[in-house]
Parts: structure tokens; C-alpha cells; sequence
């Protein structure tokens, strides 16, 4: 029972890491078919503005706090700096920005190691973070509750955005159809960057809550881009319910695995595991009924 | 005239890869060359996928890990001798050859494995996939997570596949010594004429039926579709070629190259082979290659002279060829024929060119549209 518990934390944890990656790619995925592959470069700049963070601000019990909002600003401005400067032309052929924002994604990654130097940083967590708390007799590091927390909270901010702003209205318009909102008098372009300075936001926010599990080095955001991608197309584009579904689903799998197998071979599994379950649903958990051919 | 020019580019090609490259090339250079051979035999196949196909393949490391991997464990068990243990598994392990490595003991059945494994998974994958109509960026995104499997199941297994080390330290080739500078040539003209031959095979399939169809694929798929072809057995059967070719490549890669590690098949490996068909022309019939070979050279040539700096080209690299010039080099040259043509000279010819303007258009509108239809 024990160790079924402590699988169970472990999984939800790692899960709420994979929501924090994916909830910026689903989005600016399901709006604009675009497939950022420097997603995970914008994770790994967030994690180094932490990293900054801590090394000009004195106290550690806040550098934390201020480098949330700083991780978001940072990614956000290196999307809305991708989208205006490359992406932008490219929505016509959404398949051809994955090369091409892998290859930014290369660029940032050798900018990190030039900058920061290759040897990986650690930043330190605040002492409010130290220890953990007994939940059902299991001792859940209070690291791992902030990160399921912040997941949480990010999820909960970007649902209250899409729902009750005006800005929200625009890019559920958006994402419904693109054509309509415009000739209602949306400029579905500003929607595109909006939508990309929120969802490379998260990834830099994913960034900083990552550097409270390790350290941060220039490949940070390539260990974690696959999974997210998977994540992504398991819960159905543009669904922000089948994402989590699908970060928790996919979190818990690889925890059980690995516990009853190596890691690796839980890796490979969980993959194969997508593969079948993209056999029963194409579309992911939750899709939307078309009547599009494709 | 039409017909003969794309032939009259493979020339030029066989002799600069046979006879030009061997005469002045030093051999620690004709054996970069016989590397970057294995890179392009890889690349033609991704060609025909992506190119001609539209299949973005992102992850055949994988198929090339599979080639490269049985390759490497004849060539250690044919160095331990019959019944012998390879060494890296009496350092790492309890010194027995676990079974499934058994097999690759004869040469032959080895052959037999890299060619026949790649197409069986490509052939299974692909029926999963096509079949299912998963296709855009989800058989992108599911390629490249299947390559990072790959690499990470080697590296968990280093008491059986060397783990992240790879195999390395092999003497011999099919009997041949390996030392040898006179073995090593004949190992470049083996890669290069591979090579070469499977551009010859790639022209006289995008001549046949099955390369009109692919094309149609890839441009229309419903429309393919409704004319009464499933699309998925043509996208399958590309994909399987593909695969044996990257196959081919990665086995040949072992005996130049010396070493294979998971480094050369995971998802890195995987996107860096599309580098050299992106900048060649994805389309054409010998971009894939001729860019494949120039991203050779300028990586070696540009890491020995600066290092660091490969990674700031390959990135800048993939922006700008993508986003100002999707047909690649190729591309070039056919706004060049088009320009000759204007003058009287008509030697336009549609291997060389890369993704037509018009094509393109007719590629992509459909596809945006039912993604926004998608995400409604």
C-alpha cells in the first residue's frame, strides 16, 4: 500500500511538471498549428533567468518569487520575438516551423553555453522549501507540492484568461475560426502574439520551477520537449481538460513502470503505450467533432 | 534533353565521388567523405519520405541506429572469433553473449537483419500510423519520441549494447582488416557507390507509378482517396524504403566511422540528418545527397575551425533554408534554368527543381485549413 502511495505521489508530481511544459505548447499548438520545437529553449532561458535572479538578489527565500514573473516575461518576449520575426511567415506551412524552430532552438542552446558557460548552475531553492510534509503517511517533498501547486495555479489562471477576458474571447474565436473572428473585427494577428508571449510565458515559469528539481544546464529543455510534445497530441489539440488529463495519465504510467521495471525500459513502454493509444482515438482524449476530412 | 539532364547531374556526381575525390583527397579525408556517403544514402531515403512523400521524418536515427547496431555487433563478434565473448561485455557484464546477439555471428544472416528489421518496424509503425491517418506533425512528434526510445533503451542496456560508450574497436570487416589504408578506400568506394546507386533507384521511382502517386499523396491526399487508392499503402511503402535506406546507411557508418553510440541515433542524430536534405532540396532527386555531403563538410570544417560554432550554422542553417528558400539549393538552380529558359535555352527540368511555387501552395492550403477545421 505504501509503495502503491508513494508511486502514486511520484507519478502526480512528474505529471504536474509534464502540465507546466505542455499547457504553453497546447496552446499556441491548438491556436496556430505551429509546432515550437525552441519551446523547450524558452524553458531552459527561464530556468536561467533564475539562475540570475538568485545571483543578484541576496535573500533565497525571494529570489524564488521574483523570478516567477521574471521566467514568464523572459519567455514571453523570446515568443513574441520568434513569432514576429520568423513564424509569422511561415502559418501557411505549419509543418516546416518545426525545423525552424528547432533551429532557433539551437542557436539559444549554444547562446546559453556561451554565455553561462557549459557546466551546469544550481540554483538554490528558499528555505521554505526545505523538508516535506506527511500526506497519508507519505513524506511529499515540499519542492514537488509547489511545482503540483503552481501547475495547478497556472492552469487555473489560464482558464479564468481564456474565459473572462477579452482577450480570451479573442483567441477562443481564434482557434474556432480563424476566418469569422477576423471579419467580426478581431485582428487575429495580435490574438497569435498574445497567445504566444502567454504560452512561451509558461514555458519560462515551467523553467524556474524546474531548477528546483535540479540543476540547469544548456540541454535542459531537450530531456523534457519530447515528453511534452507526446502530451500534447495524447490530449487532443486545443483542449486544455485532455492536456491534464494527459500530463497526470502519462506521469502516473511512467512512475508505475519504472517502478516495476528500469527506467529506460519504462520510457520506451510509455511511448509504445502512446503509440497504441493514438490506435483507439487519432485525435487524443478529448477531440472536437469535425466534419473535415482530415 | 529533359531526359537526359538529371542523368548528366548523377554523372557529374560519380565522377567527382569516384574518380576526382579519391585522386586528390588525402585518406584520413576520403575517410570523412566515405562518413558523410553513409549520411547522404540516409538522406536520399528521407528524400523520398519528405520530400516526395511530405512524411516529416523526424526520428530516423531510429532506422539508422538499427543498421549501425547490428552491423556493430557482427563486426565484435566476428572479432572475438566463434564462440568468443566481445571484450566490452567481460569489462561491463558476466562474459556471455546473450542470445539474441547470436544470430549475428554469420555475416550473411547480419546482411539479412539490416535489411530486413528496419522495413519489418517502419512496416509495422507505418501500418499503425497511416492506417490510422495520423499524419502532419502527430507522425512527426511520434517518429521523433520513437527515436529518443531507441537511444534511451541503449543507453539503459550497456551490459548488452555498450550504453552510452556504443561499440567501438573493431579490427576487422567481413574478413578485411580494418588498419588497413588500402581496406579503408575500398570501404569509401563501397559507400559512395551504394550511394550512388540508390540515387539511380530513387530516379527510376519517381518515374514510375508509385512516384506519381506518392507526389499526388502528398499534395492531395483526400483527393488520392477518393480517386480509389488508400494514400496509406503508398506512405507506408515509402516509409519502409526510407527506412532500409537509413538502415544501409548506419551499417555502412560503423566500419568508417569505428564507433557507434547512441549519440548517432537519438533525437539529435535523427533531426541532423534532415539538415543536409533541407538545404539540397527536399524534392529534388539529388539534393538530399549533394546537401547531405555539404553538411558534412561544413560541419567538420567548421567545428575544426571554430569550435562551437556548428551549432549557431546548423540553427541559422534551418531558419533561413526553411523559411526563404523550402526548395533548397535545388531550388537555385532551377530559378537559374528558368532563367536560361527565358533566353532560348530550355534545360528547366523538374528533378532538379525543388518544391514548385505552385505545388506548394496546393500542398499547404488544404492541410491549414482542416488543422483549423481540427482544433473547431
Amino acid at each position: 500500500m505504501d509503495t502503491l502511495l508513494a508511486q502514486v505521489f511520484t507519478g502526480i508530481s512528474a505529471g504536474a511538471v509534464l502540465l507546466l511544459i505542455a499547457l504553453g505548447l497546447t496552446l499556441t499548438f491548438g491556436q496556430m498549428g505551429v509546432i515550437n520545437m525552441a519551446h523547450g529553449e524558452f524553458i531552459m532561458a527561464g530556468a536561467y533567468t533564475a539562475y540570475v535572479v538568485s545571483t543578484i538578489v541576496a535573500s533565497t527565500e525571494l529570489s524564488l518569487l521574483i523570478a516567477l514573473p521574471a521566467g514568464f516575461v523572459v519567455g514571453g518576449l523570446l515568443g513574441v520575438a520568434l513569432e514576429a520575426s520568423v513564424l509569422r511567415w511561415m502559418y501557411a506551412r505549419p509543418l516546416d516551423t518545426l525545423l525552424v524552430t528547432y533551429g532557433v532552438g539551437l542557436v539559444l542552446q549554444q547562446l546559453a553555453r556561451d554565455i553561462f558557460g557549459a557546466p551546469a548552475k544550481e540554483v538554490p531553492a528558499p528555505g521554505w522549501l526545505d523538508g516535506s510534509i506527511p500526506i497519508l503517511g507519505y513524506d511529499f517533498p515540499l519542492t514537488r507540492l509547489f511545482i503540483l501547486v503552481l501547475a495547478a495555479s497556472c492552469v487555473a489562471a489560464l482558464l479564468a484568461v481564456l474565459r473572462f477576458t477579452a482577450l480570451g474571447r479573442q483567441i477562443r474565436a481564434t482557434v474556432g475560426n480563424r476566418d469569422l473572428a477576423e471579419t467580426i473585427g478581431i485582428s487575429t494577428r495580435r490574438t497569435d502574439r498574445a497567445t504566444f508571449f502567454i504560452g512561451s510565458g509558461l514555458a519560462g515559469v515551467a523553467g524556474v520551477a524546474l531548477t528546483l528539481l535540479g540543476s540547469t544546464g544548456p540541454n535542459l529543455g531537450t530531456s523534457y520537449i519530447v515528453q511534452a510534445f507526446l502530451v500534447v497530441v495524447v490530449g487532443g489539440i486545443g483542449h486544455l481538460k485532455g492536456t491534464i488529463v494527459a500530463a497526470l495519465g502519462i506521469g502516473l504510467l511512467q512512475a508505475f513502470l519504472a517502478h516495476a521495471l528500469t527506467g529506460s525500459v519504462a520510457q520506451v513502454l510509455v511511448l509504445l503505450a502512446i503509440v497504441a493509444f493514438l490506435q483507439l482515438r487519432p485525435q487524443g482524449i478529448l477531440s472536437v467533432r469535425t466534419r473535415s476530412l482530415a | 534533353m529533359k531526359k537526359v539532364y538529371p542523368y548528366a547531374g548523377w554523372l557529374l556526381l560519380a565522377v567527382a565521388l569516384l574518380v576526382l575525390a579519391p585522386a586528390v583527397l588525402s585518406d584520413f579525408r576520403l575517410g570523412l567523405l566515405a562518413k558523410y556517403c553513409c549520411y547522404a544514402i540516409a538522406a536520399v531515403g528521407i528524400g523520398l519520405a519528405w520530400g516526395r512523400g511530405g512524411m516529416l521524418v523526424l526520428g530516423q536515427g531510429l532506422y539508422f541506429g538499427i543498421g549501425a547496431y547490428a552491423m556493430a555487433m557482427h563486426l565484435k563478434l566476428a572479432d572475438a572469433g566463434p564462440g568468443g565473448v566481445p571484450d566490452f561485455m567481460a569489462l561491463y557484464g558476466d562474459a556471455t553473449v546473450p542470445g539474441w546477439w547470436e544470430p549475428l555471428r554469420n555475416g550473411g544472416l547480419a546482411i539479412v537483419v539490416i535489411l530486413v528489421l528496419p522495413a519489418l518496424v517502419a512496416g509495422l509503425l507505418g501500418l499503425a500510423v497511416f492506417k490510422r491517418r495520423i499524419k502532419g506533425a502527430y507522425f512527426a512528434i511520434l517518429s521523433q519520441a520513437l527515436a529518443a526510445a531507441f537511444a534511451i533503451l541503449l543507453v539503459g542496456q550497456v551490459k548488452t549494447t555498450g550504453g552510452a560508450n556504443g561499440l567501438n574497436n573493431f579490427q576487422g570487416f567481413f574478413g578485411y582488416a580494418l588498419f588497413d589504408p588500402a581496406n579503408k578506400r575500398m570501404l569509401y568506394f563501397i559507400a559512395a557507390g551504394i550511394l550512388l546507386v540508390s540515387i539511380l533507384a530513387m530516379a527510376w521511382l519517381y518515374n514510375t507509378r508509385f512516384g506519381e502517386l506518392l507526389v499526388a499523396v502528398r499534395d492531395g491526399e483526400e483527393r488520392v482517396r477518393f480517386l480509389g487508392t488508400d494514400p496509406a499503402n503508398v506512405k507506408l511503402a515509402a516509409y519502409v524504403i526510407a527506412a532500409v535506406l537509413a538502415s544501409i546507411g548506419g551499417a555502412l557508418f560503423v566500419p568508417i566511422a569505428g564507433i557507434v553510440s547512441p549519440d548517432d541515433v537519438g533525437v539529435v542524430a535523427s533531426i541532423g540528418l534532415l539538415a543536409g536534405v533541407a538545404l539540397g532540396g527536399r524534392a529534388s532527386l539529388l539534393g538530399p545527397a549533394v546537401g547531405a555531403l555539404l553538411v558534412g563538410y561544413a560541419e567538420t570544417s567548421l567545428s575544426e575551425a571554430f569550435p562551437g560554432s556548428w551549432s549557431y550554422f546548423q540553427g541559422a542553417l534551418f531558419v533561413l533554408v526553411i523559411l526563404l528558400l523550402p526548395g533548397g539549393l535545388a531550388q537555385l538552380l532551377g530559378l537559374l534554368g528558368r532563367l536560361n529558359a527565358r533566353r532560348g535555352n530550355s534545360v528547366s527540368d523538374h528533378f532538379l527543381r525543388g518544391v514548385p511555387r505552385g505545388k506548394q501552395r496546393e500542398t499547404e492550403v488544404p492541410r491549414s485549413a482542416s488543422e483549423e477545421a481540427a482544433a473547431r
